[in-house]
């Protein structure tokens, strides 16, 4: 399956990017990585009239650290990421959930910028940046805002970002041997989460639990005051309605967020 | 448009669609036909090639995405005659049965060793989870990998196998040598 | 020094490994120049009535230079099933005014470009009128609404005797399980889909590409379906990226394909997505079984009844027929006084069912060995020993059982054994009470198959043949034409190692041929695991035959009695007994007329492989997760031609059938719409699901050959779903649990475990 025909524009740096969104407005989207919009394009789910391929823009790309966060460009590669001694140091939540994503094939492509817009609530990027209380830098013609990961997404791969803005970079705190835990539960290895929890902080996200990655709040309340990881985790999905599916109904998925809520506490990686 | 890439170390210049997918352009365009389109949801890897040499998923790169880069295919590998050592140790450890996975497959064995060059078992079974095979059930693929993970980029068997298309063509195929 | 029974390496790898194999979309022929390329339009609804098709604006589109619909294919016949099958079930190639399965082809864009053909299949505009959709044995049997007016009925075929059911199977059992177990519809999917290319010369004829498990049965299909003389039809078989039973004969879709070349006089191809892969090609398995067996408390088995109902999908095809082999296959390894089967087969509104690895013998061995187990949890006795009571004991003599089967060697019980020390049994059951007393989350579960399966049958033409040729030319170098149709199997390799060790010709100078009906007009494809025994063996029947015939032309020339004559296969050449350097090579034989062979080998009937799987599964009691662990087996199939090939058959049958009983299913909602359409929602498995396999190794020889050798390419998933399928439930089988239907998923082990700890609770409450 291929995608309906479109111009392609190769930006020469962000501002030319976002020019071209400026001008293109609907019509236009970002390509970075290509990973979460080509799939939807070859299966005719999306046909944008012009893409425009941010892929060379070294200015987008890179790791570093700003005060007690780190600051990723929307272009760094799953793959990088994973492997970044940084991120490693200071969000290695953050770098075991983009070592989660696919395969090795579509970490060397799929980017975090790419991957938190594409905003499925299945996926691990997301949830990994709500479990953090990261934010995203988002560049427009107005300037750059800043959005913290609890308001950025808003429902099934929605987010804030205008047509007009392009997702520049991604902060999380820096929280060297904070403890952190992750549970993705699949049938497959290189599945999307049937549900999934992350937790670090005192934050606690789940995937696909709902449409956009929930916080576990009443899992949250009750850790924060003094239960323990079990106790917490049968609050874990209180207030969520997850969807039904051919991998899970409603009452499994409760009960998978429970579990590995409780997992993701006793800071379990697997 | 215009796009200038390098494939198995050969500069090319081809006036493409957008939409153009690179492993569309490989086997259309250029001939190269190891690569395989096995799905259409970017699963399978039956079209895994190096970009750069890292192992990507050609049916979901734009031709125009790889401008200015390095591709290698199947075709790239080895050296005339002599298989590399991923495609000799497939052959010793019996690693294909069809063939329509395999280009795919050794490609992201070989994208897999340059990256972890003494993986375990485990390793390499995660290293191949975007490649699907259905007929050897991946024993001896995970098999091939570790030998040749331990031949070390030395060709285990020595194994002379020649290599070239016109020398094994099937039937119905003219000799379409590879570029 | 004989290289059969070796490791050879494949002579046909090193071109699969760097230029990669040709499969028919890769085919470059002058033949082919400015093909046209189809793209099908199918239904996106289970069963409606189609009121009206409008390919305007698609004719318009860029490139499209025709579209085409069922009423434009009226005058080629439908195709219709086997004999035994309700004869108004016919399929049109394109459908004229019912669509009965989401992804019937409707109509087809033809275009000069391939990226063409999907921009324009959007155009095409379709009006259903929406009928109920039949889904599920229930809805098919209940007969409301019927998939063909015409017939009737939604009961396409039935077998075995319902009438002659006893009342008193049972009677004397002191302890009778029954369980109603699904055999779920999983897809093929092998990795190459499906595709052709088509043309027509100016002689009339049809050269169709197309890939197959046997072309001279595609050839056959694609004539009748074209109505045509096959003799005016040339099928050429490229190399052919795996099929599993689902590429036998021609499909709808080829059927259109050569229509459309011949109407449009202009070579044309055809390549399915994996999209319609997954629901344009025939689906596997699709059984309900209810099984009941009954025996004593001392583990003796004394009667099973086993009920199918076989789903055919909405045209019957051969998965129609298959519990026919269900119910040949019935008792399975054991002995079993009182045994009954008969078989439904109903159509529903969804994918076709056709042929899948084991083709209605793994349906057999699934619901026997469940119900095994069934019977051993009943009774409270370790499954491993109830199944070595009933084993049948060994028999170098054809065995025939109560269901017309006539088992020709078996030594059950060593297999089981065997299977059992290898896996390091007790061990394995020491380890699981452990973990039971601790109340471990994960737990472990120990499963077994015992089986025996039924390969290289014969047909309605005869009892079981092959053909092969053998020729050897002046240059040293030898052909083979072989009437079977390798699609990994390494019969480039198998065939040369069995010509070369009579011949004495080395093998990287002998060239197999097979899968073109004009070179080969006749053979029997390679399906039902029969190709070493009958093909294997006419082949090296045929060198034998060609070192007879060389025998009197170098007599001729040595001038020598033809009984004074040795053959030096080492040398490769005739010399005179006692006198090495009076000698004549036997390429040399070829110098002035054509040294060459045809033989035919017929085997006395079917051959019955055997083994034993164990399973170890460990059990996420807490969110139903399985991981496969380890799978030994032992997959007895007689004398062992090439052990590297023979293990490679296993380890993709093992993982066949445990991907079928964990993991892989064919979903299909209520409206009969398939949920599971993708490579992302069908759960294929991966590298990560499965571990690397342990394999016993045992041959009991057969004497229906004199290769010794039975059919090895089912029995691995034969034997090895059932195992795993077992092992789950095994693993959680001391909280109560009895069954849990394939494929056990997360959310099935659970929902089996809430219910088993519930039904505990009550019962303590009580």
């Amino acid at each position: 399956m291929i995608p309906a025909p479109f111009e392609y524009v190769a930006a020469a740096s962000a501002a030319h990017a976002l020019d071209l969104l400026g001008e293109h407005g609907d019509d236009a989207k970002v390509l970075a990585g290509g990973h979460s919009l080509l799939p939807m394009m070859k299966l005719r789910l999306a046909a944008p009239e012009v893409l425009i391929d941010i892929g060379r823009l070294t200015e987008l790309s890179g790791i570093t650290s700003d005060g007690d966060e780190l600051v990723i460009g929307a272009m760094t590669r799953h793959a990088e990421l994973a492997a970044s001694a940084l991120v490693r140091r200071g969000a290695p939540l953050l770098a075991h959930a983009a070592a989660q994503v696919g395969d090795p094939q579509i970490r060397h492509r799929g980017t975090i910028g790419g991957s938190l817009a594409h905003a499925d609530p299945a996926a691990d990027l997301p949830m990994a940046l709500v479990a953090l209380g990261g934010s995203v830098e988002l560049r427009g013609p107005a300037g750059v805002r800043t959005v913290g990961a609890d308001e950025f997404f808003t429902g099934y791969f929605e987010t804030v970002l205008e047509p007009d803005e392009l997702l520049a970079a991604v902060r999380v705190p820096s929280r060297p041997g904070q403890p952190w835990g992750y549970q993705k539960f699949t049938r497959r290895a290189n599945d999307w989460a049937i549900v999934g929890a992350a937790a670090a902080g005192g934050r606690i996200a789940l995937a696909n639990m709902g449409p956009v990655p929930v916080r576990a709040l009443a899992a949250e309340q009750a850790a924060a005051g003094g239960a323990s990881p079990a106790e917490a985790a049968e609050l874990a999905a209180e207030g969520t309605s997850p969807g039904e599916d051919i991998h899970a109904d409603r009452a499994f998925r409760q009960h998978l967020a429970r579990v590995l809520t409780r997992r993701a506490l006793e800071h379990q990686r697997h | 448009m215009q796009v200038n890439l390098t494939v198995n170390g050969k500069p090319r210049s081809d006036d493409v669609e957008p939409r153009l997918l690179l492993v569309h352009y490989l086997r259309e365009r250029l001939g190269l036909r190891a690569a395989n389109v096995g799905c259409d949801t970017t699963s399978c890897g039956a079209c895994t090639v190096l970009l750069d040499g890292e192992s990507v998923k050609s049916c979901t790169v734009l031709t125009a995405q790889a401008a200015g880069q390095e591709v290698t295919t199947a075709e790239g590998l080895g050296d005339g005659d002599t298989l590399s050592p991923v495609q000799a140790a497939f052959r010793q450890e019996h690693g294909l049965q069809c063939g329509f996975c395999t280009p795919g497959m050794v490609m992201a064995a070989t994208g897999l060793l340059a990256e972890n060059p003494h993986p375990t078992e485990t390793q390499v079974r995660e290293g191949l989870e975007g490649n699907f095979c259905r007929c050897t059930g991946y024993h001896n693929i995970v098999r091939a990998v570790l030998a040749a993970a331990e031949a070390g980029g030395r060709d285990p068997a020595g194994d002379p196998a020649t290599a070239t298309a016109a020398a094994t063509a099937g039937p119905g195929q003219s000799a379409e040598a590879a570029q | 020094m004989s290289i059969l029974g070796t490791r050879v390496l494949r002579t046909e790898d090193p071109r699969f490994l760097t230029t990669g194999g040709v499969y028919t979309e890769d085919v470059v022929d002058e033949r082919l120049a400015g093909a046209c390329h189809l793209f099908f339009v199918r239904s996106p609804i289970a069963h409606a009535r189609i009121t009206g098709i409008d390919v305007s604006a698609a004719r318009e589109a860029p490139g499209v230079l025709a579209v085409f619909t069922g009423a434009d294919l009226a005058g080629l016949p439908s195709r219709k099933g086997f004999p035994m099958i309700n004869q108004e079930m016919a399929q049109r190639p394109l459908a004229t005014d019912t669509v009965r399965y989401v992804g019937e082809p409707v109509a087809v864009v033809v275009t000069a470009e391939p990226y063409q053909g999907e921009d324009a299949t959007e155009l095409v505009s379709v009006d259903y009128d929406p009928l109920p959709a039949v889904v599920g044995f229930e809805a098919a049997q209940a007969g409301e609404v019927l998939l063909f007016e015409a017939a009737g009925t939604n009961v396409a075929a039935e077998f075995g005797n319902r009438e002659a059911q006893r009342a008193d199977l049972f009677d004397g059992c002191e302890a009778v399980v029954t369980q109603v177990i699904a055999n779920q519809r999983v897809a093929p999917a092998p990795m190459e889909s499906r595709s052709g290319a088509a043309v027509w010369g100016e002689d009339g004829r049809l050269t169709a590409w197309i890939p197959n498990q046997g072309a001279q049965g595609t050839r056959g299909s694609l004539a009748r379906q074209l109505d045509v003389d096959a003799a005016n039809v040339r099928v050429i078989t490229p190399d052919v990226g795996g099929a599993f039973g689902a590429k036998f004969g021609a499909d709808p879709e080829h059927v259109v394909l050569a229509w459309v070349a011949r109407e449009l006089g202009r070579p044309a191809r055809w390549s399915e997505t994996r999209f319609e892969n997954l629901i344009g090609m025939t689906h596997g398995r699709a059984q309900e079984n209810t099984v009941t067996i009954g025996g004593r408390r001392d583990g003796t088995l004394l009667a099973y009844r086993l009920e199918i109902l076989q789903d055919a999908g909405a045209y019957p095809r051969i998965g129609a027929i298959l519990p026919s082999l269900t119910i040949l296959m019935a008792p399975g390894p054991y002995t079993i006084p009182r045994a009954e089967a008969f078989a439904t087969t109903v159509v529903t509104t969804t994918t076709p069912i056709g042929a899948y690895r084991g083709a209605g013998r793994p349906e057999a061995t699934a619901a026997l060995e469940r119900a095994i187990d069934l019977f051993a949890a009943e009774i409270g006795m370790d499954p491993a020993q109830v199944r070595r009571q009933n084993l049948l004991p060994p028999f170098t003599e054809p065995h025939q059982t109560d269901f017309g089967a006539l088992y020709d060697s078996g030594d059950y019980v060593t297999a089981l054994e065997a299977a059992l020390k290898a896996a390091g049994y007790d061990e394995l059951r020491r380890d699981q009470a452990e973990r039971r007393a601790r109340g471990d989350t994960l737990q472990l579960g120990i499963g077994l198959a015992s089986y025996v399966e039924i390969t290289g049958g014969g047909d309605e033409s005869g009892p079981p043949n092959e053909n092969a040729t053998v020729e050897v030319h002046p240059d040293g170098t030898a052909t083979i034409l072989t009437g079977t149709s390798p699609h990994g199997q390494g019969h480039e390799t198998a065939w040369a190692m069995l010509a070369s060790d009579e011949l004495g010709i080395p093998m990287d100078k002998i060239t197999l041929k097979w899968g073109d009906t004009d070179l080969i007009p006749q053979g029997g494809g390679t399906g039902g695991s029969r190709s070493l025994q009958q093909g294997g063996a006419a082949v090296q029947q045929a060198s034998q035959e060609l070192i007879e015939v060389a025998r009197g032309r170098a007599a001729a020339e040595l001038e020598a009695s033809p009984a004074d004559l040795v053959f030096d296969v080492e040398r490769s050449a005739f010399a005179v007994a006692g006198d090495p350097e009076a000698s004549v090579p036997l390429a040399s034989l070829a110098a002035e007329e054509r040294l060459l062979v045809r033989a035919v080998f017929s085997a006395p009937g079917a051959t019955y492989p055997f083994g034993t799987h164990v399973a170890v599964t460990e059990v996420d009691t807490e969110t139903g997760k399985v991981f496969l662990r380890r799978v030994i087996t032992v997959d007895d199939a007689g004398v062992v031609l090439n052990p590297l090939l023979a293990e490679g058959q296993r380890h993709g049958g093992i993982a066949q059938g445990a991907a079928q009983a964990f993991l892989e299913e064919m979903v299909y909602d209520s409206d009969g719409n398939p949920l599971t359409a993708s490579f992302a929602d069908y759960p294929f498995l991966s590298a990560t699901e499965v571990p690397s396999f342990e394999l016993a190794d045992m041959a009991t020889p057969t004497t229906y050959n004199p290769l010794g050798a039975k059919g090895i390419g089912e029995a691995g998933t034969i034997g090895s779903t059932p195992a795993v399928q077992n092992a789950v439930v095994d693993a959680v089988a001391h909280l109560g649990v009895r069954h849990i239907d394939m494929p056990t998923s997360p959310q099935r082990v659970w929902a089996a475990v809430q219910a088993a700890v519930q039904g505990a609770a009550r019962k303590e409450n009580a």
